[in-house]
């Protein structure tokens, strides 16, 4: 579960972890008892929908190249340096 | 000079327009507050240059207070996990411990428009994470009426903050009871507006589908004042809402005589502080002597919330986190504290192919029942009344070694998912001193009549009105 959430633990915290999640998943799984056949799932409740505003660019919105890259653990020539994806 | 933080909004107004004071005076007051508390109890993560906040009340008192702006001259703080152009921050976080943001969330754009001085970033738990503002990579948001206890959180500092009268108000962010239970924990008034009345662009995000941006002040009256000012559609949220934003001022005075209070049942056996029930009941009595009708009522699948919650919240971080990589901006994902780690791996684990339909989906058709239930409920009342946590500002080191007492401290808060709006106010103080906080609840976009409610009662209270000696 770790690994899939790019999390490392040491094994100290994997024992640690595993009982705190017990605990948690062991009371959240009392909403099985809820009948929900037929429900329709909820993901937001603003029942808003297609919410458009003009494709148009607002200029004093932009951020500049340098304000992009000011936050960067390393940047090289404008762009973000991170280390090779593949081999 | 002295206390002007202690008056409301109104006053200060008052007194800025007939020259009795100057922001000047105000913001002066704020640091020499800030200075002396500061320190015991850690409201703030970063206060912002003195010489800077007093250019900004020196160029207002300047422009003078004739046909003045909204907020003109008035010093505010802001929970760390806002968006601040050129001022750190962390969200409570080592990650984002160098982090400048090159842009204004649009709650710190809207203030500052309006003429609101910013001080300074307050104390939280990292990311939201917790009820008690432990959960830090600073130091934790102490309780200014003992400071061996916690303010609550996640928006501890900011409720602290206006507690101890280092700002006129501030702003914290709601998502399982975040501005409430610290409201509640510091005797001040904090509002969780509903879901999409408040724009949530540039407010780092804890759970996308109910964070909620609101306001924390003295009064219920200065609340209605900063909410005027930050509430509306924006076209950057594109779930902001289009709803019309009332003139909260002239609706918190309306009459309330004859509105239904919803009084739940069975709601003062479960686990409850005695002196919080005691408080809550004495807190009903009040309302009735200002003309409601009260109706029992049974708030739908009450041992369900926390539950549905602590499924959808650490589903939607676990998410929403997945973009600090260290690459763009803030350090590596080993900073995460292990609070964070849970909800993360929670989160991951409910999301996660075979586990989904069992957690996550299951969550959010409990959430679409949830909304059917409060949708039945506020047919038959215009608004319900209940605690804001079933027990007293904890001590340090409590809640965030249990992870199954730091869920439940949502216990009454935790109806977010569903979207509807909850003002909490100070209604008591426990034999030892402690501040005590209730909360009105009610449907989507009822802020007015919460405000209205609110603020009825203050007019014939002094809770609200309580300072700690520190």
């Amino acid at each position: 579960m770790a690994g899939l959430a790019k999390l490392s633990l040491s094994k100290k915290d994997t024992r640690f972890f595993q009982n705190q999640l017990l605990i948690t998943l062991n009371y959240v799984s009392r909403l099985q008892k809820l009948r929900t056949t037929g429900v329709e799932p909820t993901s937001q409740v603003t029942g808003l929908k297609n919410v458009f505003r003009e494709d148009i660019i607002e200029k004093e919105r932009i951020l500049s190249r340098d304000e992009v890259l000011a936050n960067a653990e390393k940047a090289y020539r404008g762009y973000f340096l991170i280390k090779a994806v593949l081999g | 000079m002295k206390n002007l933080l202690s008056l409301s909004i109104r006053e200060l107004q008052e007194g800025l327009k007939n020259k009795i004071f100057s922001s000047v005076d105000i913001v002066s007051e704020c640091y020499r507050n800030i200075e002396r508390i500061n320190h015991l109890i850690n409201a703030f993560i970063t206060v912002i240059p003195k010489e800077k906040a007093l250019g900004l009340a020196k160029k207002y008192d300047l422009m003078g207070y004739n046909s003045p702006l909204p907020l003109q001259g008035l010093p505010y703080a802001v929970k760390d996990s806002y968006l601040t152009k050129g001022i750190r921050t962390t969200c409570g976080s080592k990650i984002l411990e160098d982090f400048i943001p090159p842009y204004n969330a649009t709650v710190i754009e809207r203030l500052n428009k309006a003429g609101a001085i910013l001080i300074g970033k307050t104390s939280q738990d990292a990311w939201g994470h917790g009820a008690s503002s432990e959960n830090t990579d600073f130091k934790p948001a102490l309780n200014p009426w003992d400071k061996e206890r916690v303010a609550g959180g996640s928006s501890g500092g900011s409720a602290s903050a206006v507690a101890t009268r280092c700002v006129v108000f501030s702003i914290g962010e709601d998502t399982g009871g975040s501005i409430r239970n610290p409201a509640a924990w510091c005797n001040v008034t904090g509002l969780k507006v509903t879901y999409g009345r408040v724009s949530r662009y540039g407010c780092i995000a804890y759970a996308s589908s109910f964070d909620t941006m609101g306001p924390m002040g003295k009064t219920v009256e200065d609340c209605a004042a900063v909410l005027k000012v930050i509430a509306g559609k924006d076209p950057y949220d594109a779930t902001s809402s289009p709803e019309e934003v009332p003139d909260f001022l002239s609706e918190i005075k309306k009459p309330i005589k004859k509105r239904v209070l919803g009084i739940p049942q069975g709601l003062l056996k479960k686990g409850i502080d005695r002196e919080i029930k005691n408080a809550i009941e004495r807190a009903v009595e009040r309302f009735k002597e200002l003309g409601l009708i009260l109706k029992k009522v049974d708030l739908p699948l009450l041992d369900y919330g926390v539950a549905a919650y602590y499924i959808i919240a650490p589903s939607e971080t676990s998410s929403n986190l997945a973009r600090y990589d260290g690459i763009r901006y803030g350090g590596g994902r080993e900073n995460f504290t292990k609070e964070t780690i849970r909800r993360i791996m929670v989160g991951t684990y409910a999301l996660s192919a075979g586990y989904y339909d069992a957690f996550y989906k299951k969550a959010q058709q409990v959430r679409t029942l949830f909304i059917r239930g409060y949708r039945e409920l506020f047919a038959g009342c215009d608004a319900v009344i209940m605690p804001v946590t079933p027990i007293l500002p904890t001590r340090l080191g409590e809640l965030i070694n249990d992870p199954l007492k730091n869920m439940l401290a949502d216990y009454f808060t935790c109806q977010t998912p569903v979207g509807i709006p909850a003002l909490a106010l100070p209604c008591g103080f426990t034999k030892l001193g402690l501040p005590i906080g209730m909360q009105i609840l009610g449907k989507m976009f009822s802020e007015p009549l919460l405000l209205n409610l609110g603020y009825h009662y203050q007019q014939i209270t002094d809770w609200h009105k309580h300072q700690p000696e520190i």
